[in-house]
């Protein structure tokens, strides 16, 4: 059974058709690289995997089971993560305790227990501080841990973004340009770090990501979306084969074609 | 000269009650502040919903009083505190699960949220007047001084009187003990860090598996049991009128803008700086230029800025002031 399956998917704001009938699947344990020219509708298509966007129609299904239009702290209860394109981080807080603040159901969270059962708070506490402190090691960044996560630079902030998909058990992780605008170093950290998440916890990710050098490194099978639609499927080399998919690279994409004709530009 | 006398008559009319207003207005400014950066919206029921709970808390007093329950020299009126915090904390449960819910649903702007806290604002104003009336309700009980001028005199030899009033006390240690319990729950427990966290980035909070509708039912229990509190400190220590209530809703946001809207500390400071501006520039000044200028120049006229009755022009200047030269507040808020 496929980790997820979106089936038909719309989403249109207002007369423009971001996503237009995206129908795919994400197979279990894979790392699946989702490329398209800018506008393609990738980005807008995670946002509704991820339940920040609602579908204007058609549905998400995970292992089987109809996600669609679940709020995203359920989805992140079920195993279903996200990045940011821009990177976002809680900027008063340090590195590490960004990274503390991830694990659900902590008991801390219950107000009773906050105040009272401070003993099992504590231990609680420290095991999370170890498994951060794990992932800082495991990422590189041990020496930043106790820096505001506002002042760190932008790779470090990815990093971070990666960093918070390890504090739980995903299943799956959805990355958007975790690459952009990060150094060839630390790029390589980053797909390192996928890699390894993906054989030794098994976790199944989709990339969006411009660089084709990291995509055709690390991703099997690639998707092409172009104007909210799915235009071609498989490996790499077949991709860049496909004509459909230079034309959609190509300044004579068929959306501009489309504008054109509509009279939009 | 006397400066002994000066200082201790400073202290008695002017730095005590305004330690006592200033942590009233603290605790109502810190709900203030925690709304506006978790539920993001100035909360205009403020006022009124104090005034609520306050109404609660005597309505338990008078029950135990016919009991014939007293803790004096405290006033009864603390052991019905918890009561009142739970009725208020009820209401506003309910309110927000009637009214706000709707709006952060379809993800509505701040200034409709606004427009609705001012409807609640309307509704529980008339309930409170339901049960208590519009005029003054006094239920204070138990000891009503910890010194009184008298003893006071007798006890320093001084001619300038000074008397400490239990419920100015018990503001003052209460409004302490409470800030305290808030950072400490603020920056160390783990749902204080997801108000936090859920302030600083709502987006990043939802992602990271932090459930909006939990932090927003902990930001209202916190804001009711700081109302409670605020509200019967200062019934305690000026008595009970649901108007009093409501025009405090003015120096209560002004704390929290001059402090920056979204710092707890600030809307402290804030709420500090208010009380001694007001108290400061209404106080008749003359006794206490009287005992420090020198013989054959003691003031003639009663030393006082402004009119008592103006106090909330003070307030309200300290509003503009702050809006028109630094927005943000002293302490930049907007992330608790």
């Amino acid at each position: 059974m496929a980790m997820i399956r979106v089936e038909d998917l719309h989403k249109h704001f207002g007369g423009f058709h971001a996503v237009d009938g995206a129908t795919l699947e994400i197979e279990k344990g894979s790392i699946t690289g989702l490329i398209g020219p800018n506008g393609a509708g990738k980005t807008t298509l995670f946002n509704v995997i991820a339940g920040v966007l609602a579908p204007t129609s058609g549905k998400v299904l995970m292992e089987g089971e109809d996600i669609t239009g679940l709020p995203p702290h359920q989805l992140f209860d079920k195993g279903l993560l996200r990045t940011f394109q821009i990177a976002h981080e809680f900027h008063s807080m340090t590195v590490r305790e960004n990274l503390m603040m991830v694990p659900p159901n902590q008991s801390g969270e219950n107000l009773y227990s906050a105040w009272f059962h401070g003993k099992r708070v504590r231990e609680e506490e420290e095991r999370i501080r170890a498994r951060a402190n794990e992932v800082l090691e495991f990422l590189t960044i041990s020496h930043i841990a106790d820096e505001k996560a506002g002042q760190i630079s932008g790779g470090q902030k990815k990093l971070l973004e990666l960093g918070r998909t390890m504090m739980t058990d995903a299943k799956i992780v959805f990355l958007d340009e975790v690459g952009a605008g990060v150094n060839r170093t630390l790029l390589n950290t980053i797909a390192d770090a996928i890699v390894r998440l993906n054989q030794e916890h098994g976790y199944t990710f989709v990339v969006i990501e411009h660089d084709m050098d990291f995509i055709g490194r690390i991703c099997d099978p690639v998707i092409c979306m172009a104007e909210g639609k799915v235009l071609a499927e498989g490996t790499l080399d077949e991709i860049k084969a496909n004509e459909q998919v230079i034309e959609a690279y190509l300044g004579t994409g068929l959306k501009n074609k489309v504008m054109q004709e509509e009279g939009h530009v | 000269m006397e400066p002994l006398n000066a200082l201790i008559s400073v202290t008695n009319f002017m730095l005590i009650p305004a330690l006592a207003y200033g942590s009233q207005l603290a605790l109502g400014a810190l709900g203030i502040t925690l709304i506006f950066s978790i539920l993001r919206f100035a909360h205009f029921a403020h006022g009124d919903t104090m005034a609520l709970g306050t109404a609660a808390v005597i309505g338990g007093t008078i029950f135990l009083q016919g009991l014939g329950v007293s803790i004096a020299p405290l006033p009864t009126a603390l052991l019905a505190i918890p009561f009142g915090m739970l009725v208020l904390i009820s209401y506003l449960l309910v309110a927000d699960k009637l009214v706000y819910s709707y709006f952060r649903k379809v993800k509505a702007k701040p200034l409709i949220f606004v427009m609705a806290s001012l409807g609640v604002m309307f509704v529980t104003n008339g309930i409170t007047r339901l049960f208590m009336g519009v005029g003054e309700t006094r239920f204070e009980d138990g000891q009503r001084f910890l010194f009184t001028v008298r003893e006071f005199r007798a006890f320093t030899g001084l001619a300038e009187g000074m008397a400490l009033r239990t419920s100015q006390a018990l503001t003052v240690v209460t409004a302490l003990a409470v800030m305290v319990a808030l950072f400490w729950f603020l920056n160390r427990t783990r749902s204080g860090k997801s108000m936090r966290a859920y302030s600083d980035n709502e987006d990043l909070a939802l992602l990271s598996g932090i459930n909006p509708e939990r932090v927003v039912m902990i930001t209202w229990i916190i804001t009711g049991t700081l109302l409670v509190l605020a509200g019967t400190l200062y019934g305690l220590d000026k008595g009970f009128r649901p108007f009093n209530y409501f025009q405090l809703l003015l120096p209560m946001f002004a704390a929290a803008i001059l402090g920056g809207l979204g710092s707890p500390f600030g809307a402290i400071v804030g709420a500090y700086v208010v009380a001694f501006a007001e108290l400061g520039i209404t106080y008749a000044w003359r006794r206490v230029f009287t005992y420090l200028m020198p013989e054959g120049m003691e003031p003639t006229s009663m030393m006082q800025l402004l009119p008592v009755d103006y106090k909330f022009a003070v307030t309200f200047a300290i509003l503009v002031i702050v809006l028109l030269f630094r927005p943000t507040g002293i302490f930049k808020g907007k992330v608790i």
